[in-house]
C-alpha cells in the first residue's frame, strides 16, 4: 500500500473509512487523485473475525467503547446530560465502519422519500423538508453502488419499489424459516413479501465466494468476505491503484483552514496518540451522522466560531436515529434461525406514511431473529417468564431454536431539538470534548412505531404460532445505530449545511458525505448513503479536473 | 441497573453489561489471549482471582442460576473458572463488586438460615436466598457472567463440551445449507411460498 508523508499534500482527505469512506477512496483513487483515509478504528482483516460473541458483543471489539470514548444523554435541553447506563449512539469503529458488522439489509429509498414535505405537508414540531435532489438524481448510483458492492435481491418483487434501471446483480439468498412463515401469514392478509434485499452474496461474485450461512452477520465480520462490506470491495481496489493510503488507528481531532477560509488538513492522534498533522487540498468527511457534526464543533477557529461550516448554526442539528419495536412468535418445530443471514422476507405495505393514520410516518416490517446464545439467554424470552433457575433455562432451551422476530424498521422525523453538541465537562480518553446526544422521538415517531407493531402483530396472528409477545418501551429506545441527518443537506445555506453535492456551503474544499447528509430518514440507511457517495465522488472528481475546488 | 431484565436492543449494545476493562483492539486481543491461554495451559482448574472458598461460595450461586437438572448446569459448564477468567481479564474492575455481593449474601443468608456458608445450604434455601438479592446489582452481574460462561465461546474456560450449546440445539459451524429449519423444509408441506 502506498505511503504518504503527512507533509505531502494529497488531493483528498477523508476522515473516516466506513460505508461513505471506502466508497469515497475507491472513487477518487480511481480517478486519479492521490488520498489518504483517516479510520479512528483498527485495521481488521478477515482473520480477525470469529464467531465469539463474548468478543464481539461484551468486549465492543468492533464499535464505539464508552470507556475510551464516553459520550453523554438527554432528553431534552433543559436537562442536564448524564452518561448513559447503556450506549446512546452505536457506530462502526474500523477499516470499513459499520458495514463490516452490520445486519446487510440493503434498501433503497422511495420516490416519495425525497419529496416528504411536499407530498405530506408539515409536521408540527419537527422541521420536515424537500431533499434538493430526487430519486432520479440517484437512481444511476442506487444501481452502480449494488453492481459494485454485489447485492442479492429480487428487482420487481416489492410492488412498491420505486423504478430501477437494472435488476440486483444477484438472486436473493434461500429463504428461512422465518421468512416462509412470515410470507404466508402476510400474503393471507394480502400483504406483499419479498425477499430481502441484502449485501451478501448469494453466489460467487467478483471474485469472492458466496456466502456459507453460517449466521455470523449481525455484530460480526464475515470471515469468508461474503458480506459486502467495503472492507471486502472498494477500499482493496482503492489500495490497488497504489493512490490510496488506509491509516487506520488516526483518531482526528481538528479541521484546519486557512486565513482565506479554506481547509488545508487535518491535525489527527496516531495509534500512539502523537498528533499528526496530514496536509491535503481538500477535506471530505465521512465519519457518520455523530463523529461529523463532532468534528466540525471540535474545528472552530477565529474564522468559524460556531464551528467549522455551521454559519447556518444547523451542525449537529436534526439528528434521526433507527426506531421500531420487536413482536415474538414461538412455533411447534424448529426453525433453526441460528443459521444463515438474519432475515429474508420483508414487507413494505406501511412503508409510505398516510395521511388516514392520523400520524406521519411508515416503515418496514422484516421477519429475522438477531440472537445468538448469549443475547438470547439474556433478552430473547417473553416479559413473563423467569429469569434464572430449572424453568428459565428449559425455556431458553426449548424457545431458541423455535423463536422469530418481527421487527419494524420506522421512519423517525427530523426535530431541531435533537442534536449531536460537544458536552460542556466530560472528555474523552484523548482529551477531547465527549459527545452530547439530546434525543427524543416525535410524538408521531411513537404513534407509527405503535400503528406499525399493531400490524406486526395481526401477522404473527396470522401464522400458526403457539404464543405471541412484544417488546415495547415508552422510553427512548437504545442504542441508535443509524445516525442521520445531522449536517443536512439543501440548496439554501440558511437551512441546510451541504449542498446537493456535499459541498459544505461555507467552506469550498471541504465535503460531507455520510448519514449526517440525509434530510428525512426511513428505514435502512446504507444503501442510500453509499449511492449518495457515488454521486458525490463524481462531481468532486469532475470539479477537481476542472479545478473548481 | 439493578433490573437484569434488558431488551434484545440494549443487549446489541455492546456495552450493556458495563463496559469492559478493554478499549482497544490490543487490549481486546491481550484480555482474550490471556483467557485463552489460561485454559490452554491446563491452570484451568485453579483460580487466578477467586479465592477457593469464595469459588465454593459463587459456584453455589451460579448452579441455581443455572441448575444441573436433567440437562447439565453452570457446574458441569465450568462457569466459575469462566468467571475467574474474566475477573483477571477483561472485568477485573467487577472484583469489588462480587467481594462485596458476596459479603452481603452471606450476611443475608446468616440472617435467613443461621449460616453464612451458602455452599453448605440446602437447595431450596440457596433458591430463596437468590430470591432475596434477585435486585441487586451483585447478582445481576453473577447472572450475566453465568450466562457469558454458560453460552459463550468455550475458549474462554466455561460452556465445557459445548454443555450451553447442546443445550439450546445451536451449533457452531462455518457451513450450513438449506433447508435450515422445518418450516423451510420438505416436511411443511407447501413450503416455498
Amino acid at each position: 500500500m502506498k505511503q504518504f508523508p503527512p507533509s505531502e499534500e494529497v488531493d483528498f482527505l477523508i476522515v473516516g473509512a466506513g460505508a461513505a469512506g471506502g466508497v469515497m477512496a475507491k472513487e477518487l483513487s480511481s480517478a486519479g487523485f492521490t488520498v489518504v483515509v483517516l479510520e479512528q478504528g483498527p485495521y481488521l482483516r478477515e482473520k480477525d473475525f470469529e464467531h465469539d460473541e463474548i468478543k464481539s458483543s461484551v468486549l465492543s471489539a468492533m464499535t464505539n467503547n464508552l470507556r475510551s470514548q464516553p459520550h453523554t444523554y438527554r432528553k431534552s435541553e433543559s436537562g442536564k446530560a448524564a452518561a448513559p447506563g447503556f450506549k446512546v449512539v452505536q457506530y462502526g469503529r474500523q477499516v470499513g465502519g459499520g458495514t463490516v458488522h452490520f445486519t446487510a439489509n440493503y434498501w433503497r429509498l422511495w420516490e416519495s422519500d425525497f419529496v416528504q414535505k411536499s407530498k405530506f405537508g408539515g409536521v408540527p414540531g419537527a422541521s420536515l423538508a424537500d431533499w434538493p435532489i430526487r430519486y432520479a438524481d440517484l437512481e444511476p448510483y442506487y444501481t452502480k453502488a449494488e453492481e459494485e458492492l454485489g447485492i442479492s435481491g429480487l428487482a420487481g418483487a416489492n410492488p412498491f419499489e420505486a423504478w430501477r434501471s437494472k435488476p440486483y446483480p444477484l438472486p436473493p439468498l434461500p429463504v428461512k424459516s422465518s421468512g416462509v412463515i412470515f410470507e404466508r401469514a402476510a400474503r393471507k392478509l394480502g400483504l406483499h413479501p419479498f425477499p430481502a434485499p441484502m449485501a451478501i452474496l448469494s453466489q460467487p461474485y467478483r471474485g469472492r465466494g458466496a456466502c456459507l450461512h453460517c449466521g455470523f452477520c449481525e455484530g460480526f465480520g464475515c470471515e469468508v468476505r461474503a458480506k459486502s462490506s467495503t472492507l471486502g470491495t472498494v477500499i482493496p481496489v482503492a489500495e490497488r491503484t497504489g493512490r490510496c493510503e488506509i491509516r487506520p488507528d488516526s483518531y482526528t481531532r481538528k479541521i484546519e483552514t486557512s486565513a482565506s477560509g479554506r481547509v488545508t488538513g487535518a491535525v489527527y492522534f496516531d495509534q500512539d496518540r502523537r498528533e499528526v498533522f496530514q496536509r491535503a487540498k481538500a477535506v471530505v468527511v465521512c465519519a457518520n451522522g455523530s463523529e461529523t457534526p463532532r468534528l466540525l464543533l471540535m474545528s472552530k477557529s477565529a474564522r468559524f466560531p460556531r464551528g467549522l461550516a455551521n454559519s447556518s448554526g444547523l451542525v449537529g442539528k436534526y439528528l434521526m436515529v433507527d426506531a421500531g419495536f420487536e413482536a415474538y412468535g414461538l412455533f411447534e418445530h424448529p426453525l433453526n434461525e441460528f443459521k444463515s443471514v438474519q432475515t429474508t422476507r420483508v414487507i413494505h405495505d406501511f412503508y409510505e406514511p398516510d395521511p388516514k393514520r392520523g400520524s406521519h410516518g411508515g416503515g418496514g416490517i422484516d421477519a429475522r431473529f438477531d440472537f445468538y446464545p448469549i443475547s438470547f439467554a439474556q433478552s430473547g424470552l417473553p416479559k413473563d417468564a423467569p429469569t434464572w433457575g430449572s424453568e428459565w433455562k428449559k425455556m431458553v432451551g426449548h424457545y431458541f431454536t423455535r423463536t422469530l422476530t418481527l421487527l419494524a424498521h420506522a421512519t423517525c422525523l427530523p426535530q431541531e431539538r435533537n442534536t449531536i453538541t460537544l458536552d460542556p465537562e466530560t472528555k474523552d480518553a484523548w482529551g477531547l470534548p465527549a459527545m452530547r446526544v439530546t434525543f427524543d422521538f416525535h410524538a408521531d415517531d411513537w404513534a407509527n412505531m405503535k400503528f406499525l407493531l399493531d400490524r406486526q402483530l395481526e401477522i404473527l396472528h396470522a401464522t400458526d404460532a403457539l404464543k405471541i409477545w412484544t417488546d415495547t418501551t415508552d422510553d427512548v429506545l437504545f442504542p441508535h445505530n443509524h445516525l442521520l441527518g445531522t449536517c443536512r443537506m439543501g440548496d439554501d445555506p440558511k437551512n441546510s449545511v451541504v449542498d446537493r453535492y456535499h459541498r459544505a456551503h461555507d467552506v469550498p474544499n471541504l465535503f460531507l458525505v455520510d448519514g449526517s447528509s440525509l434530510v428525512t430518514a426511513c428505514c435502512q440507511p446504507t444503501c442510500t448513503i453509499q449511492a449518495l457517495a457515488y454521486r458525490a465522488a463524481d462531481h468532486i472528481a469532475e470539479q477537481a479536473r476542472k479545478g473548481a475546488i | 441497573m439493578s433490573d437484569h431484565r434488558i431488551s434484545r436492543r440494549q443487549w446489541l449494545s455492546a456495552s450493556s453489561v458495563g463496559a469492559a476493562l478493554a478499549s482497544s483492539w490490543p487490549e481486546i486481543l491481550a484480555a482474550q489471549q490471556h483467557a485463552h491461554k489460561a485454559i490452554e495451559s491446563g491452570a484451568a482448574a485453579t483460580f487466578s482471582v477467586l479465592r477457593p472458598a469464595e469459588a465454593k461460595e459463587i459456584e453455589a450461586l451460579a448452579s441455581q442460576i443455572i441448575p444441573s437438572d436433567e440437562t447439565p448446569g453452570a457446574r458441569e459448564a465450568g462457569v466459575i473458572y469462566f468467571i475467574d477468567r474474566a475477573l483477571a481479564t477483561f472485568d477485573g474492575d467487577k472484583r469489588a463488586l462480587y467481594r462485596r455481593g458476596l459479603a452481603e449474601t452471606q450476611a443475608k443468608a446468616a440472617r435467613m438460615f443461621g449460616a453464612r456458608n451458602i455452599a453448605a445450604l440446602r437447595p431450596e434455601q440457596q433458591i430463596e436466598l437468590l430470591h432475596a438479592i434477585e435486585k441487586t446489582e451483585f447478582f445481576a452481574q453473577l447472572r450475566t457472567h453465568s450466562i457469558l460462561g454458560f453460552f459463550g465461546n468455550p475458549s474462554y474456560g466455561g460452556n465445557r463440551d459445548e454443555v450451553g450449546w447442546k443445550l439450546i440445539g445451536f451449533e457452531d459451524r462455518f457451513h450450513f445449507e438449506p433447508p435450515f429449519g422445518y418450516y423451510d423444509g420438505p416436511d411443511a408441506g407447501e413450503r416455498k411460498p
